[in-house]
């Protein structure tokens, strides 16, 4: 880590210059799982939606997270603001860059937010709102992966704006990091409903999980394999000794996680499966982190080169510091209050 | 005009903040009116205000939600579209727009929870408690935003480096010179917005319900009475408000304030123009009507008072003068009707016709969108009459695009119309409907025994607060064991 630092970091540059945009990098980073793990989840539900079989699978599917949904959307705005706040260039070259991506995103989102709202007041309009709330999650989720891919293929940087075209994103290798984390969060979504639900439900959502489960694992795989001809070294860093000693347990990791969450979706675990799948989110995640950093904007700009001047970061890290541990609290909170397992009749559940 | 990268991206700005606006200009008002309903609730103990909290806060969370939902796509357009705005402002808009968002967040996750649905749970103090955080955290996030807004228009504080602006004094910064008008004038705007709103929709329950008896809408007239004397408090401060933002603007963007005037030479007694239409090919006015040396008067507090013109600076440094000219009057419009209803209700208060005085009521129901105008015309004038600049004097909005081509923004504009007719479309429908059925009778045994505990297991989000179902009947009830 240390020497990455000194690798990466600009010469000559210390005190807060140095390690303000690492301090800032990290927290953003935690923004942004946060957000990949609890709105994909969430999202997940959505992926699976529309094959449940009936309306009251439906019915509890939706109960299942209709309650922190939009918490686990303002995620997505903190981790966007925190952006603006101190990789304001960043920000500037990846929005563009990302314009049709992030369009579909925004307005999938949208559609699905007030899907969840309007269902359950709909009544011969519901399907509407099941269909919109279906496509809009999948859309929103295949959006976010071929955001991924784009930013680990790298984008065309001149000076300080973005150099290259309106569809330098839409690649072979984006269309299958956007499938991966379709699988990915269908695999969450699985599995949170067998956590959530109980008896028909929960099988059809066990047997449906593995299938996410195969699917992700798939992906991850031809994604890693891909990587390396994408021509941008990450697998030197992988490979080159000694870094391969400390790098080597996180597919090790990965492999077992995976087995892990087979076994116990074939068990009786309730629980494990979902903390499992996160688990295996967060290694992927690492994967991530260790091929990138120190690069917000790969191949070219590292934190140093992005962030803003000291005093912007040390003024937005002010406000960031007393709201982050806060929202941990009442996301926390939110979650214990509507804590257990989702009634099967809905209509006792006091919903309208 | 043409449809170039630039145009179309102040096209999709204009529109999707325009729409945005809308439901907070609403919010930030009516957040305030709840404190007011349940103060009084309280205070008296009177079933009434209680119903009526219950009422008005329904309309509150849908209007919220549909706040929330637009405000999302805000943020990223400064991004998407405006990259080298972003770049140049980054490290000083960056950090307060992120205060706004951070404000926003908090009220979201703490207190608008139990403000719903918390009541039952948490007891009447800390409720009331609740609701006063949610309503000065719509204050607190329209503080950040409008510092941000008002830096663009009056910068301060920030030094040019490699041609971006750096942060030197954050005090300076947020308190800009034109930001404490700016605040205080779209606060009074939001609230006269919410006054008259609900004035106009409570004046409309009681006409419809000509024939039932006067207690049934016993509920409407004490919203309508509480809300004119919002109105009638709020409408001259904001007046006196604008008169003194107006001195500020002459101050620091004497091309908009010229712009505002349809004024081209810079001229001492300048009349003060009732109607005119500016052509600014000829650089002058036609079928102007207007009272002579009272503009310069009501600028410079002196009849010989000089006022600058548009001819002082060169053409490619001037606003388009049509629009912010007529916005302006259409704002200055509205808040004189709405010094003459105010008025006018204080007359029937006297007289004790309020309430049954026909003309009246229609007047004010004819009113309920005034304040909405109003703002958006506020708007309009601030922000074309910035033009050509993005950021005053130092970026101009031409050179501020991003490197998108016309093709993306016309997608993305074609998509943002479609989508906001439909989400919004139903919004309102959804909002019409709550209205049509008006505050619940005063009973308690209205509400269902099982009122407490329904709405305890509900989640704890602003839309499943109202119970109204989206199609049929207005007031039909989503059950599905029916
Ligand atoms: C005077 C007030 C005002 C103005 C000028 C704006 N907003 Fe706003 N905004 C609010 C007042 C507000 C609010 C009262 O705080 C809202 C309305 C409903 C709500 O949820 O909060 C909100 C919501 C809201 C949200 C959702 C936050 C959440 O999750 O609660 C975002 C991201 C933005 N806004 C962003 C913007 C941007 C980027 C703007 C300018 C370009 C903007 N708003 C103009
Ligand atoms: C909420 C009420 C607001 C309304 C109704 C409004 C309205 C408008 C309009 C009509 C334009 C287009 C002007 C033109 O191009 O001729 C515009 C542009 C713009 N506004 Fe606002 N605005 C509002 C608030 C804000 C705020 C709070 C900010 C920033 C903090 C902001 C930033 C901008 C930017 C970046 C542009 C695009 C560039 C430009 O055309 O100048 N606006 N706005
Ligand atoms: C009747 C007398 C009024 C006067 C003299 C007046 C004056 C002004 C002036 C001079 C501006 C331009 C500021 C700028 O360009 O930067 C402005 C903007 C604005 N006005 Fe008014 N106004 C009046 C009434 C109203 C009313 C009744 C409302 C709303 C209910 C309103 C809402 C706004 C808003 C939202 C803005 C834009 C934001 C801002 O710059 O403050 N105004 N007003």
């Amino acid at each position: 880590m240390m020497d990455l630092v000194t690798a990466f970091a600009p010469e000559g540059l210390t005190g807060p210059g140095l390690w303000l945009p690492l301090v800032w990098a990290g927290l953003i980073a935690v923004a942004v799982a946060m957000y990949v793990v609890v709105d994909g989840f969430d999202l997940g539900v959505g992926i699976l939606f529309t094959a449940a079989r009936t309306e009251n699978w439906r019915d509890r599917m939706m109960l299942s997270v209709a309650p922190i949904w939009d918490g686990n959307e303002t995620w997505l705005i903190l981790g966007g603001g925190g952006l603006l706040a101190v990789f304001y260039l960043a920000y500037a070259i990846l929005l563009p860059a990302l314009y049709i991506p992030l369009l579909v995103m925004l307005i999938a989102l949208i559609f699905r937010g007030v899907a969840f709202e309007f269902r359950f007041k709909a009544e011969s309009s519901r399907y509407v709102w099941d269909y919109a709330f279906h496509y809009g999650s999948l859309l929103a989720t295949f959006a976010q992966g071929v955001v991924l891919g784009a930013f680990v293929q790298g984008f065309e940087v001149d000076g300080r704006q973005f150099a290259g075209g309106t569809f330098d994103w839409l690649t072979p290798f984006s269309m299958a990091t956007g499938v991966g984390l379709v699988m990915g969060y269908g695999l969450l979504g699985a599995t949170w409903c067998v956590m959530k639900t109980t008896g028909d439900l929960e099988l059809w959502a066990r047997r449906k999980a593995e299938q996410f489960l195969l699917g992700t694992i798939v992906m991850m795989a031809v994604i890693s394999l891909w990587v390396p001809f994408l021509g941008l070294e990450i697998e030197r860093r992988w490979f080159s000794w000694p870094n391969i000693a400390f790098l080597a347990p996180v597919p090790i990791l990965t492999g077992l996680t995976a087995f892990g969450i087979w076994r116990s979706l074939r068990g009786y675990g309730h629980r494990a499966p979902f903390f499992l799948s996160i688990l295996l989110f967060l290694l992927g995640f690492l994967g991530l982190a260790v091929s990138l950093f120190p690069y917000l904007i790969p191949p070219t700009m590292t934190i140093w080169d992005a962030a803003s001047a000291p005093e912007a970061q040390i003024f937005a890290l002010i406000g960031y510091s007393v709201v982050m541990p806060l929202t941990f609290l009442y996301t926390a909170y939110a979650y214990y209050v509507f804590r257990g397992k989702v009634e099967e009749d809905v209509q006792s559940s006091g919903y309208h | 005009m043409e449809l170039d990268v630039l145009m179309l991206s102040r096209i999709q700005f204009a529109f999707t903040i325009s729409f945005h606006i809308i439901f907070p200009a609403f919010t930030i008002g009516l957040a305030s009116f709840l404190v007011a309903l349940e103060f009084n609730w309280l205070r008296t103990g009177e079933a009434l205000y209680r119903n009526l909290f219950r009422f008005w806060v329904k309309i509150f969370a849908v209007s919220f939600g549909l706040g929330v939902v637009s405000g999302i796509v805000m943020s990223f357009q400064f991004g998407t579209n405006w990259s080298r705005y972003a770049e140049f402002v980054g490290n000083i808009l960056g950090p307060v727009i992120q205060y706004e968002v951070i404000t926003a967040f908090f009220l979201e996750a703490g207190f608008l929870g139990i403000m719903l649905f918390g009541w039952e749970r948490v007891g009447n103090r800390l409720h009331f408690f609740a609701t006063c955080m949610v309503a000065l955290g719509t204050l607190v996030s329209a503080f950040w935003i409008l510092s941000a807004n008002s830096w663009m228009q009056t910068p301060d504080g920030f030094r040019i480096e490699n041609g971006i602006a750096l942060p030197v004094d954050w005090f300076k910064i947020i308190f800009n010179p034109s930001f404490p008008y700016r605040y205080a004038h779209m606060v009074m705007g939001c609230y006269l917005t919410t006054a008259f709103a609900v004035a106009g929709m409570s004046a409309w329950m009681i006409l419809r319900a000509r024939e039932v008896p006067a207690e049934k809408v016993i509920g409407a007239r004490r919203s309508l009475s509480m809300a004119l004397w919002f109105a009638v408090i709020c409408t001259p401060i904001q007046i006196v408000l604008g008169d003194l933002h107006g001195l500020g603007v002459l101050a620091q963007q004497p091309t908009k304030l010229a712009a505002m005037e349809g004024n081209w030479e810079r001229q001492a007694n300048m009349p003060l123009r009732l109607f005119a239409i500016p052509d600014e090919e000829a650089e002058t006015n036609h079928y102007e009507i207007g009272i002579p040396k009272l503009g310069s008067w009501v600028l410079t507090h002196a009849y010989d008072g000089v006022v600058p013109g548009l001819k002082d600076v060169p053409r490619d440094e001037r606003p388009p003068v049509l629009p912010v000219f007529f916005a302006f009057r259409v704002m200055v419009g509205l808040g004189f009707l709405m010094l003459g209803i105010s008025a006018w209700s204080l007359y029937l208060r006297w007289r004790g016709t309020l309430f049954t005085n026909r003309p009246f009521l229609t007047a004010t129901m004819l009113m309920t969108p005034s304040g909405f105008g109003a703002v958006l015309a506020g708007w309009f004038t601030a922000e074309i009459g910035r033009q050509p600049w993005i950021v005053y004097g130092q970026l101009r909005t031409a050179d501020a695009l991003s490197p998108v081509t016309a093709g993306a923004v016309t997608i993305s504009l074609v998509c943002f119309v479609l989508a906001y007719a439909v989400v919004f479309g139903f919004g309102s429908y959804y909002l019409a409907k709550l209205l049509r059925k008006g505050p619940e009778p005063i009973e308690e045994a209205a509400r269902g025994a099982d009122f407490d505990e329904r709405i305890d297991r509900k989640p704890k989000r602003p839309f499943s607060y109202p119970d109204e179902s989206l199609e049929g009947r207005p007031g039909r009830r989503v059950n599905p064991a029916e």
